[in-house]
């Protein structure tokens, strides 16, 4: 197995942080979807939740009162299955009700198994079709140069979804403009649908490929809200040059037996009983 | 026709401060002008069209207007998805300037040849389908391009057509327009088939055979209303494309006899390629004449449709 070992050493190397209070409520905001929608992909949604909520937190400059203010900072959640992330932050930030969140995936909800931003208060794009946020990202920040705007756009693919070419595209395009506006986060939690990203299409080495095409990278345990508020923090990295962070995850992060389980990828109609472990194990409904 | 469009895109461009335009990796010297007086609105991004039309979509949402252009088949073929998700989903204004629609790209072989363009263009929703017959009705489609809601599809022809659209006829997109009043029968036909469509209705004329020539520049929306108020008061309907017959002009014009004159529509025909790769090469006018699609070759289809009507 290529650079397997590789892997498991970078993944080593950041050690494992404990979930607070705030990292297992928005875990619950999720399960509350999952159980409402009666599916969803959990451990992808798992895996971003502590980056999407530093970014809510912390970060981004958006007001949920005005979702579509000029100046706002972009975001977009280009794995668009993961969404379920995206819905818990943004409901718990007050763009819509958390009410609406065990309606997901129903016929008249607005919430979908992908996003939809002609539906959701503050999704900038619709996603799930993979590969496509990169490339609008940079047309967002192409246009807030043009318009001399300071916001910024970040978008957070996942692993899997950089084997697309059109992800590639982007970033060529994104080093050529130079766009330090322009913050691209891989959800790296070296899982995808059918195995680990190792056996399905090595990304390794993953942070020399953005540096190659252009980007200044950092990389981050994407479950120490700290580490990753800090590496934030720091954007642009450098002047003249996108911005790539590498968040290193755990695929279902929280839940003991669905931690880096490919059958946790999506998963459907959980039973009662295997429901009330997950909220166990989150702290409780 | 194609150094017309352009040209409207740098008229476009100084008029209004929306106006942006993209390209993929396009001849030497296209647009200079625009590059040099509008650097900031001009983007080469390479042979990848994907990601063209992706971060068009984002500079539309950022609330500009861009146009962009390449080879037909890879505006179409090639990015389908980010044309279907990003730009119609979202119902951003993009124009999608298409070089060499049909069989223009004839001496390059089938992976150039635009023939299924306009069908799988036409299966998107929100998406306007447009194929202008000459130079001088392109001035108009650009012109009224700018402020058309949604993405657009714009079909190029290869240049130096005959210009057979008059100023007089007005324009409008989604309103076909009138070439030759119909009589018994009406072909029905887009870009530059037009041109070819009335030549044929010369040689029909010659025949005793009255076949008036009704010009649709824009396949979707299609102009219902003046096509089923022309099939009321005809015998039969040839619909003439540069395209395959599955899905595009004749396919739409089917649909719309089919669901609202059930039961007394007009006979129909419908002239284009057939559901194949061309085997040939030459030139777009071989390949045309090759498919029966040039005037005397339309000629020849329509007379026989009428001696089958009137068997």
């Amino acid at each position: 197995m290529p650079n397997a070992q590789a892997v498991a050493e970078a993944q080593a190397a950041f050690n494992r942080t404990e979930l607070d209070e705030r990292s297992l409520y928005l875990r619950r905001l999720i399960v509350d979807g999952l159980d409402g929608g009666g599916r969803g992909h959990l451990g992808s949604a798992f895996s971003a939740i502590d980056v999407m909520r530093v970014l809510y937190d912390d970060i981004l400059h958006v007001d949920p009162n005005n979702p579509d203010m000029p100046d706002r900072d972009r975001c977009i959640l280009s794995k668009g299955h993961g969404c379920l992330a995206h819905y818990a932050i943004l409901a718990d930030k007050g763009f819509f009700d958390t009410a609406e969140l065990r309606k997901f995936c129903h016929f008249d909800g607005i919430l979908g198994g992908h996003p939809d931003a002609g539906k959701v208060p503050g999704v900038e794009a619709s996603t799930g079709a993979l590969g496509h946020g990169p490339s609008i990202a940079v047309g967002m920040a192409l246009g807030a140069r043009l318009q001399g705007r300071d916001n910024r756009v970040f978008v957070v693919t996942g692993d899997g979804e950089i084997n697309e070419g059109s992800v590639w595209e982007a970033a060529m395009s994104a080093g050529k403009h130079g766009l330090d506006n322009l913050v691209v986060i891989v959800d790296y939690n070296k899982h995808q649908s059918y195995a680990s990203t190792a056996i399905v299409q090595d990304l390794e080495p993953l942070a020399d490929k953005w540096r190659a095409f252009g980007f200044a990278v950092q990389e981050v345990d994407g479950h120490d809200v700290d580490a990753v508020r800090a590496v934030l923090q720091g954007v642009p990295f450098e002047k003249g040059k996108p911005n790539a962070v590498i968040s290193h995850t755990v695929k279902g992060r929280g839940i003991s037996f669905a931690e880096n389980n490919m059958e946790w990828h999506h998963k459907s109609r959980v039973p009662a009983e295997q429901l009330e472990e997950i909220y166990r194990e989150l702290g409780g409904r | 026709m194609r150094k017309t469009c352009l040209n409207m895109v740098y008229e476009l461009a100084k008029r209004d401060p929306r106006v942006v335009f993209v390209g993929s990796d396009l001849g030497v010297n296209t647009l200079d002008q625009f590059r040099d007086e509008m650097p900031d609105r001009f983007f080469m991004e390479g042979v990848a069209e994907q990601n063209v039309i992706g971060m068009a979509a984002g500079l539309a949402m950022e609330g500009y207007i861009p146009y962009v252009n390449t080879i037909a088949t890879f505006i179409t073929r090639r990015c389908y998805e980010q044309v279907a998700v990003d730009l119609c989903m979202h119902n951003l204004p993009v124009k999608l300037i298409g070089n060499g629609g049909g069989l223009v790209y004839a001496p390059l072989g089938p992976t150039h040849l635009a023939t299924e363009d306009v069908s799988i263009m036409r299966a998107l929703p929100n998406m306007t389908v447009t194929a202008v017959s000459d130079a001088e009705e392109m001035t108009r489609l650009m012109a009224a391009s700018l402020t058309h809601e949604g993405p657009m599809y714009i079909r190029l022809g290869k240049g130096g057509d005959p210009v057979v659209s008059r100023e007089e006829n007005g324009f409008s997109i989604g309103r076909a327009v009138q070439m030759k009043p119909a009589g018994r029968y009406l072909m029905i036909s887009s870009g530059v088939m037009t041109g070819r469509a009335l030549d044929a209705a010369k040689l029909l004329e010659d025949q005793g055979i009255d076949c008036g020539v009704l010009h649709v520049h824009t396949i979707k929306p299609l102009d219902a209303e003046t096509i089923l108020s022309l099939a009321r008061k005809v015998d039969g309907i040839v619909t003439v494309e540069e395209g395959t017959l599955v899905g595009g002009l004749g396919s739409a014009v089917a649909d719309l006899l089919i669901d609202e004159m059930p039961g007394r529509a007009p006979a129909l025909v419908r002239l284009g390629i057939p559901d194949r790769f061309p085997e040939k090469y030459g030139s777009q006018d071989e390949l045309l004449a090759h498919f029966g699609l040039q005037p005397a070759g339309i000629a020849a289809a329509v007379e026989g449709f009428v001696g089958k009507i009137a068997a």
